[in-house]
């Protein structure tokens, strides 16, 4: 009887242990905050001047930041990379993971493909990045399209591991009472297979777009000289005309977290279950 | 037999093309970036052959020295220091405690953040808050301290993502293996000795290798905190290539770097799942 209490019972050390420990997450953004908010004037050089209340909760700053950085432009362009690669990704990782899962055993060639192509994850982007730059020079696509094939190809490995993967879980029974049926493979992928993968389609939205909205490599050597921004690279570009503006600097860096921060605000499940699913597997 | 022929035609329809589009943009650039390690390119303009004389030229190079030096360190000292936090965060989430699901959410946030925005963020905390309160010189201004800023900076974000993954390595471990140990009196840290970590262990594997494979490729922190200052002490691999390489008209000798960095990272993660497999095995 004792023991069943007992189980029933909150560690209250460790969860107290864990309310402290927020504040290691907390107050970097916190600072954010509240630095965004005031005006250089407030700044004094003691901790208590750098991290009290503004005086007034004005979004100036806000305004300043998005002109300065042009944040709807960079704004769109990272959606607009990070939705189109995502899209793309699922499309064709998956049909890629499906020709490749279906296939490994009994053909040589697609034992090799899958080898081939998840290899490509022990390549580091340091050793492609020059040639890279070269090469999209070179066929004019050094731009958003660009950096959308780039993404495409880069997430390739880890995507088409996942996918045939999961293929590996799904009878193939099903595809062949399709096909007696006389529908061609195209058709059955599409009608039976495809519907079939949702929770690796998220898993994969979820990998694809965390990586891609975040990274600053790929199009700061990609687009550089273009004056084509994403939201992290008007961050990076931006940087020395906010000088010694931190509230200026601060209220952009917070714009440039915000939609990631709704959007994890929103999908946090999906999110977490999804990362989870893709270093696990 | 003619859906056979068809459902064979389908495959390579939908796998040549895609194959296509993989080797032209990372096989052929690979390939590429081999070719260049032999040249003496600087970017622009003609070049010749130069044979080895990059590859030998690195190993007595002390700034590509000193970046794989700083590297290293960092990567090991991170990953050291990432697992072990990650660990102790896992138990502790996984515990009987209140508000659970609220605190796995909040402690995962720094995961989802752009490295360069939360560098930029600690570049100020590591500035002016930190000398604020303890009255001494930025640490980022210290060329023997500057690297510990950003394995702190590093850790901040990873240990999110390990957390998560030490989590659900525990939520496999059956309820009725603890009990059973119980019953035979092993408590605290000797059922996490001998029951929990050994069970663990696939996912101390996969921790450890994600955290050196990322540790090791380090740039966006970098850029954002030091640019490789002060005095060159906080260069990484990475980011010397792209520096140097890009904008420094060593596009040959950084070509040749990659290669080498190429060569390790593969050499590592091949040595690191051997290795921490085989310890799988034994136990």
């Amino acid at each position: 009887m004792e023991d069943l209490k007992v189980k029933e019972k909150f560690n209250w050390p460790v969860t107290i242990l864990l309310i402290l420990g927020l504040f290691t997450v907390l107050f970097p953004l916190y600072m954010t905050v509240i630095i965004a908010f005031k005006q250089p004037s407030e700044m004094t050089n003691d901790i208590i001047g750098l991290l009290s209340f503004p005086k007034s909760w004005s979004f100036e700053n806000f305004a300043e930041a998005m002109r300065v950085t042009d944040f709807w432009r960079s704004l769109f362009n990272s959606f607009l990379i990070t939705a189109v690669t995502m899209v793309i990704s699922i499309i064709i990782h998956s049909l890629m993971g499906y020709a490749v899962a279906r296939n490994m055993n009994t053909s040589k060639f697609y034992r090799f493909s899958y080898f081939y192509v998840v290899s490509g994850m022990f390549v580091p982007f340091a050793i492609l990045m020059m040639p890279l730059v070269k090469q999209t020079a070179q066929l004019h696509i050094d731009n958003v399209f660009g950096v959308i094939v780039l993404y495409v190809v880069f997430y390739m490995p880890m995507n088409v591991l996942l996918y045939a993967g999961y293929l590996k879980n799904i009878p193939i029974a099903l595809e062949e009472a399709a096909h007696v049926d006389g529908a061609s493979t195209w058709t059955t992928y599409w009608k039976i297979i495809f519907p079939l993968m949702w929770p690796m389609h998220a898993t994969v939205a979820v990998l694809t777009a965390l990586g891609t909205w975040n990274d600053v490599m790929t199009p700061l050597v990609i687009m550089s000289g273009s004056g084509v921004n994403t939201l992290p690279l008007a961050q990076l570009n931006f940087q020395t005309q906010f000088g010694t503006n931190y509230n200026l600097a601060f209220a952009s860096y917070l714009l440039a977290l915000l939609p990631m921060l709704i959007f994890y605000l929103v999908a946090q499940k999906q999110i977490i279950n999804g990362v989870t699913n893709g270093a696990v597997k | 037999m003619k859906s056979q022929n068809e459902r064979r035609r389908t495959f390579l329809c939908i796998s040549i093309p895609i194959l296509l589009l993989f080797f032209g943009f990372n096989t052929l650039p690979l390939i590429k970036g081999f070719i260049y390690s032999f040249t003496n390119f600087r970017g622009y303009g003609s070049y010749d052959w130069v044979g080895w004389r990059n590859y030998v030229d690195l190993f007595t190079d002390s700034r590509v020295g000193n970046s794989y030096w700083f590297t290293f360190k960092l990567a090991i000292v991170a990953t050291i220091l990432i697992n072990v936090v990650s660990l102790i965060m896992a138990l502790a989430l996984n515990a009987k405690i209140k508000f659970k699901s609220f605190f796995r959410g909040v402690y995962f946030i720094p995961n989802i953040l752009g490295a360069l925005v939360v560098g930029y963020i600690f570049s100020y905390i590591f500035t002016y808050i930190l000398p604020a309160i303890t009255h001494a010189a930025s640490m980022l201004a210290d060329r023997n301290w500057a690297w510990v800023a950003i394995v702190i900076v590093c850790a901040w974000q990873s240990v999110a993502m390990s957390t998560l993954i030490y989590i659900s390595g525990l939520q496999t471990v059956p309820e009725d293996v603890y009990e059973a140990a119980s019953l035979d009196g092993a408590t605290g840290w000797k059922l996490f000795r001998h029951i929990t970590f050994p069970l663990i262990m696939p996912f101390v594997t996969i921790n450890t290798v994600l955290c050196m494979k990322n540790s090791l490729m380090v740039f966006d922190q970098i850029m954002a905190l030091t640019k490789g200052g002060p005095a060159q002490s906080t260069e990484s691999i990475s980011f010397l290539i792209y520096n140097n390489g890009m904008n420094g008209g060593q596009f040959g000798f950084q070509s040749a770097n990659a290669v080498i960095f190429f060569i390790v990272i593969v050499v590592i993660s091949v040595l690191q799942l051997k290795f921490l497999n085989k310890r799988e095995e034994q136990l």
